[in-house]
């Protein structure tokens, strides 16, 4: 049960959407943006999370559409990983979305909740980055086109009542070869110690990760490293671990040595089957 | 506020708090215990059912974000190949998980009859079974799989 009232809306346009968010938060109701909402529900059954009025996104056509086209493809940020991984439009970030609890938990998480999730992993935006995914992102002044690099840094940094619609991204990449391995602890639904998603791209392989540090990150400096064929794997890893972002994270899944050398291992694999191909 | 859902293919009525999840509302409002509390967290599947032929866990979905879709609970299925499967095969011991379970495979055999080996392990992965009969569910599953495709009239 959750242990407070909330009233839940359903509005039919971003248009709505916004208004009903500005005119809730006026009123003091410090309205959410209800996706999936499995980590509202969770959150809220544990206090964790707060609100007055629930907005959700999943009546806005656009939030959930899914097309394919010659130049782009775009995905809406209230559709399933299910539907996603099912639709194999873009088979990296299927498999990577398709990594992220189980079958069933995935019917109803979403791309868009994922990526905004208050957890650490956000999983599902490792081959946004990848992708050099454009976000367009609704608010008070209509709806604005980001690149995904300018917008997430540790989190997606969007102002008060804007909220995520779609990401559109070259279709040219959901063709190029990938990979997306995810390791855990011990069970096949488990957060990640690490997951590592790679493209390999005309001009390189390009590398994402979660789990490592406690936000999921690319990272352009190690990927640069990562590239350098003239020096053998082991040694660009060695050298791009020296460029990570922030500290290593060590929990009760796994210290901070053990996850970086499971970090190390899993990425000389990913870059031992990619570079051949790149 | 005034829910109309429609449950195993009856129009129900309750009035319901918007934050009330569906598990409590199918369990205390329209006293269907099939779907079960377990971990109340997404983590177990013994609360799952689906919604438009989907399996849901009812402990992460609101019963106001299904008013206008086919909820199906275990009570719903009146002797599926499932039902039948589970009881021959033994795949039950405290019978705890068995809705759970039951409502995935049925869900799985009508979107996926085809499904392989390793589309039926992602799917059954969802539920959890606390006396681990593991071994007699999966050949409960294989059964009903290999041998039943749905039938256009079955519920
Ligand atoms: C059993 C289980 C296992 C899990 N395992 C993993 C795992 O292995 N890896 C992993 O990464 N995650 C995992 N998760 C976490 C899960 O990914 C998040 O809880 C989930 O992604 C949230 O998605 P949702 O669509 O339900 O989001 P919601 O609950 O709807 O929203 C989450 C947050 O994002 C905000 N939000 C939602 N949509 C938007 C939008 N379009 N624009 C702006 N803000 C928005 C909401 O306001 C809220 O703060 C697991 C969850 C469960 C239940
Ligand atoms: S009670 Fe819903 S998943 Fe455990
Ligand atoms: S039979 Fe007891 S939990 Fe599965």
């Amino acid at each position: 049960m959750i242990p407070f009232d909330f009233d839940y809306y359903r509005p039919a346009t971003v248009q709505e959407a916004v208004s009903l968010y500005a005119r809730l938060d006026r009123e003091g109701k410090r309205p959410l943006y209800w996706s999936g909402g499995t980590e509202i529900a969770t959150f809220a059954r544990w206090n964790r999370i707060y609100t007055e009025a629930v907005i959700d996104l999943k009546a806005v056509p656009e939030c959930r559409a899914l097309t394919v086209g010659d130049r782009e493809m775009t995905f809406g940020s209230a559709l399933s990983l299910s539907e996603i991984h099912d639709s194999g439009a873009f088979p990296l970030l299927g498999e990577t979305g398709g990594g992220i609890a189980d079958r069933t938990s995935r019917n109803k998480i979403t791309l868009g909740g994922n990526v905004c999730s208050r957890m650490i992993y956000k999983e599902a935006v490792l081959p946004l980055l990848l992708a050099d995914s454009d976000v367009l992102v609704a608010g008070a002044s209509g709806v604005r086109r980001v690149p995904i690099g300018r917008l997430f840094d540790r989190s997606m940094r969007i102002g008060r009542g804007e909220f995520l619609v779609q990401f559109v991204m070259d279709a040219g990449y959901r063709t190029m070869p990938y990979a997306s391995v995810k390791k855990r602890k011990a069970s096949a639904i488990e957060y990640p110690i690490v997951t590592v998603a790679a493209l390999a791209t005309g001009s390189g392989i390009r590398f994402a990760f979660s789990g490592l540090c406690d936000f999921p990150f690319r990272s352009a400096e190690m990927e640069r490293i990562l590239n350098r064929r003239e020096l053998p794997a082991g040694e660009r890893i060695r050298q791009a671990a020296a460029r990570l972002p922030a500290p290593v994270i060590g929990d009760i899944k796994a210290s901070a040595e053990y996850r970086k050398w499971v970090w190390t291992i899993t990425t000389e694999d990913v870059l031992k089957a990619l570079e051949p191909q790149a | 506020m005034k829910l109309e859902l429609n449950v195993n293919g009856e129009v129900r009525h309750a009035d319901v708090r918007p934050a009330e999840l569906l598990l409590d509302v199918l369990r205390e409002n329209f006293g269907l215990t099939g779907a079960k509390p377990g971990c109340r967290n997404g983590d177990c599947g013994a609360c799952t059912v689906t919604v438009d032929g989907w399996p849901m866990k009812s402990c992460l979905m609101l019963a106001v974000e299904a008013a206008g879709k086919a909820v199906q609970t275990v009570e719903g299925l009146g002797g599926t190949p499932e039902q039948t499967a589970f009881v021959e095969k033994f795949a039950f011991q405290c019978g705890y998980c068995t809705p759970g379970f039951i409502m995935n495979v049925h869900a799985l055999r009508r979107i996926h009859p085809q499904a392989d080996e390793a589309a039926v392990r992602d799917w059954l992965q969802s539920n959890i079974c606390r006396c681990s009969g593991y071994e007699e569910i999966r050949e409960a599953v294989e059964c009903v799989l290999r041998s039943r495709p749905p039938a256009d009239n079955e519920p």
